[in-house]
């Protein structure tokens, strides 16, 4: 028992209960969301420290042990996650003070911020399959709430999309959880684990583990159920679609994590070939996006699929370099497109405009927020010393090692493909002679650029400091690949 | 053109008493029998949708000056605190306590934190199913 393990879930709950009530007062809300962030750090920081000193921590709700009872699991994966999780939030909250408008903040925005952090730490952090889908739940409510809110005409038309193809993934997720407990069953997700080893995973256990690729692929945008992503988190005002891109499709991503480590992998000629082939499709879908598009919202959110695809393809290779270098690329690409949605934010705001042919040189005025794409570009890249290198590096040696040379060759190319993508908005938005009419005298571009330069910073330490990170993700990665650490944290056997 | 809803409106000033009455029931049977803040929360917005229709939504303000969005706030806080006394006690979180005693005329009875957690889901219910309502009807 660990109360502590549950607190990440708790302490943003009280937060947006709390806003709830001074709603009409936005500094206020605006200092204690900051606040509360700041708490929300230290919590999920001590939560690492702990797991990384006793191991993994488990917290039977309600005080009825596993597997009857709901469990909440914080092994390191889920606690560097959940830090992760808060950290990108306080950077977002800080950037919305000068960018979401008063009329969002008076609506409820901020509360609706912190049930959004609710959702996903607590799909981080649990241990029962039926509890994930409630976080998944809770977490897409309030992003129904953040895409809608403001109701301009593109967000009414993007919402409606957004809802149905979630409602619909939703409604499979909980017939694949029956499925499972019909043949299983049970739902604890160790006891799971446990049961798929005593009868050595048979066909209908594959085609459940096919099923639920389909649910977390909807969520986490992989191909062929990628198409809703593009439109929808082009919609919204910049945070939020910073929010979006840098947590919800990570929480599909870490789902996969979970039932393809922990869960299924008994049958990995194919179940992991079958998202081995997903991973590089989509990265290919996602390269074309990235390079045809002038639009730089558009850019960074094919990117995100370009990620997608890496991180995914690592899992598939499934040995201990590649676990690694996902996990690691999978921190990164949270912070570094968190920075990069945070810093076309601005570029937008200046120009009027987020087509890259209507820009040009900015640099002249903002070298500070020139330099500052610069890096977090060439992170995304995945160019040494940054943060994006080490990952991605793992990666390659750990599918060279299970001589899947083909999927090498993509990732590699896709790097130079990323790097060309970001290269084109930094060429032709800050280069190049100045557009009369920055509206300079509206934006408050350092006030905007401090969350951005925040979440660089940490993510070139990430990358520098590696060699410090590499013990907590060793842990994470010796728990996703002898999942008897994991049964026997949660049952006590 | 207006409408005549006597009828509707003498019915209502007898029924609302007996839903919400019912409603209590419900909420309290919860624990033992079919029934719950859920319901219960649900029975109680019926009651005064039934009054909204009956009359109109200034009297309804007038009887009932409650902000329902706060509504959702007071739920919301009074299950999280119940969720949070665990930390209190050094349980883990959501644990229920509960005690028998013997009143004078209720007899032996049960006392359970489960209801006040219950008590927060009814709140908001109520906050939310009236929320919701009142914003329809206001755009019209």
């Amino acid at each position: 028992m660990n109360n502590l393990t549950f607190l990440p879930v708790l302490w943003p709950l009280f937060t947006g209960i709390l806003l709830i009530f001074i709603a009409k007062r936005i500094k206020l809300q605006r200092w204690v969301s900051l606040f509360s962030s700041l708490i929300g750090i230290v919590l999920s920081m001590y939560l690492v420290f702990s797991v990384h000193s006793q191991g993994i921590l488990t917290l039977g709700v309600g005080s009825w042990e596993a597997p009857f009872g709901i469990v909440i699991v914080a092994d390191m994966l889920a606690s560097l996650l959940v830090l992760t999780t808060n950290i990108i939030g306080l950077a977002i909250l800080l950037y919305s003070f000068h960018s979401i408008g008063i009329e969002r903040e008076r609506h409820y925005y901020y509360p609706v911020f912190q049930f959004l952090l609710i959702g996903v730490n607590g799909a981080f952090l649990t241990g029962d399959l039926f509890n994930l889908f409630v976080f998944f739940e809770v977490m897409l409510m309030a992003s129904y709430v953040l895409l809608v809110l403001g109701g301009t005409k593109i967000q009414l038309r993007e919402s409606l999309k957004y809802i149905i193809v979630n409602v619909l993934s939703s409604s499979f997720f909980v017939i694949m959880v029956a499925y499972l407990y019909s043949v299983l069953g049970t739902l604890n997700m160790a006891q799971i684990s446990q049961r798929i080893a005593e009868v050595n995973q048979p066909a209908i256990l594959s085609v459940i583990a096919i099923g639920f690729l389909i649910v977390f692929g909807l969520k986490g945008a992989i191909f062929p159920l990628f198409q809703w992503l593009p439109g929808s988190y082009y919609a919204p005002p910049i945070p939020v679609m910073a929010l979006f891109g840098a947590l919800l499709t990570k929480v599909g991503i870490y789902s996969i994590f979970r039932t393809y480590t922990l869960m299924f992998y008994h049958d990995q000629g194919y179940t992991h070939t079958f998202l081995a082939w997903l991973a590089l499709l989509t990265i290919l879908i996602g390269v074309i996006g990235a390079i045809a598009y002038w639009d730089i919202k558009k850019i960074i959110i094919y990117n995100i699929i370009i990620a997608v695809g890496v991180i995914i393809f690592g899992i598939s290779v499934m040995n201990e370099q590649a676990l690694s270098g996902s996990i690691l690329y999978l921190i990164h690409d949270m912070l570094i497109k968190a920075a990069l949605f945070l810093l076309i934010g601005i570029m937008i705001k200046l120009c009027g405009s987020d087509d890259l042919r209507q820009m040009g040189g900015l640099i002249k005025q903002y070298p500070a927020l020139a330099w500052t794409f610069f890096i977090a570009a060439i992170s995304l890249a995945g160019i040494p010393p940054f943060s994006g290198f080490a990952g991605k590096l793992l990666i390659l040696q750990g599918a060279g090692e299970s001589g899947n040379f083909l999927g090498m060759a993509i990732v590699l190319l896709s790097s130079l493909m990323v790097l060309y993508s970001v290269m084109k908005i930094f060429m032709y938005g800050f280069w190049g002679t100045p557009k009369a009419g920055y509206r300079s005298a509206a934006v408050p571009v350092n006030k905007m650029l401090i969350p951005a330069v925040i979440l660089v910073a940490i993510s070139v330490l990430f990358g520098v400091a590696t060699e410090f990170m590499y013990p907590f993700i060793s842990q994470a990665v010796e728990t996703l690949l002898n999942p008897d650490i994991y049964i026997k944290a949660v049952l006590k056997e | 053109m207006k409408q005549n809803d006597l009828i509707l409106q003498t019915v209502t000033k007898v029924a609302a008493f007996v839903i919400l009455l019912f409603a209590v029931a419900i909420f309290l049977g919860g624990h033992y029998s079919p029934g719950g803040g859920f319901v219960g929360g649900l029975m109680t917005s019926a009651a005064i949708v039934l009054l909204l229709l009956a009359f109109d939504l200034k009297t309804v303000t007038a009887i009932l000056p409650i902000d329902y969005k706060v509504l959702i706030g007071s739920g919301l806080l009074i299950s999280s605190l119940t969720v949070a006394g665990g930390l209190l006690f050094g349980v883990p979180l959501m644990t229920h306590a509960y005690r028998y005693i013997d009143l004078p005329i209720l007899g032996h009875i049960s006392l359970h934190t489960a209801v006040l957690f219950d008590l927060g889901v009814y709140l908001v219910v109520v906050g939310v199913t009236m929320t919701i309502i009142q914003t329809i009807g206001e755009s019209e």
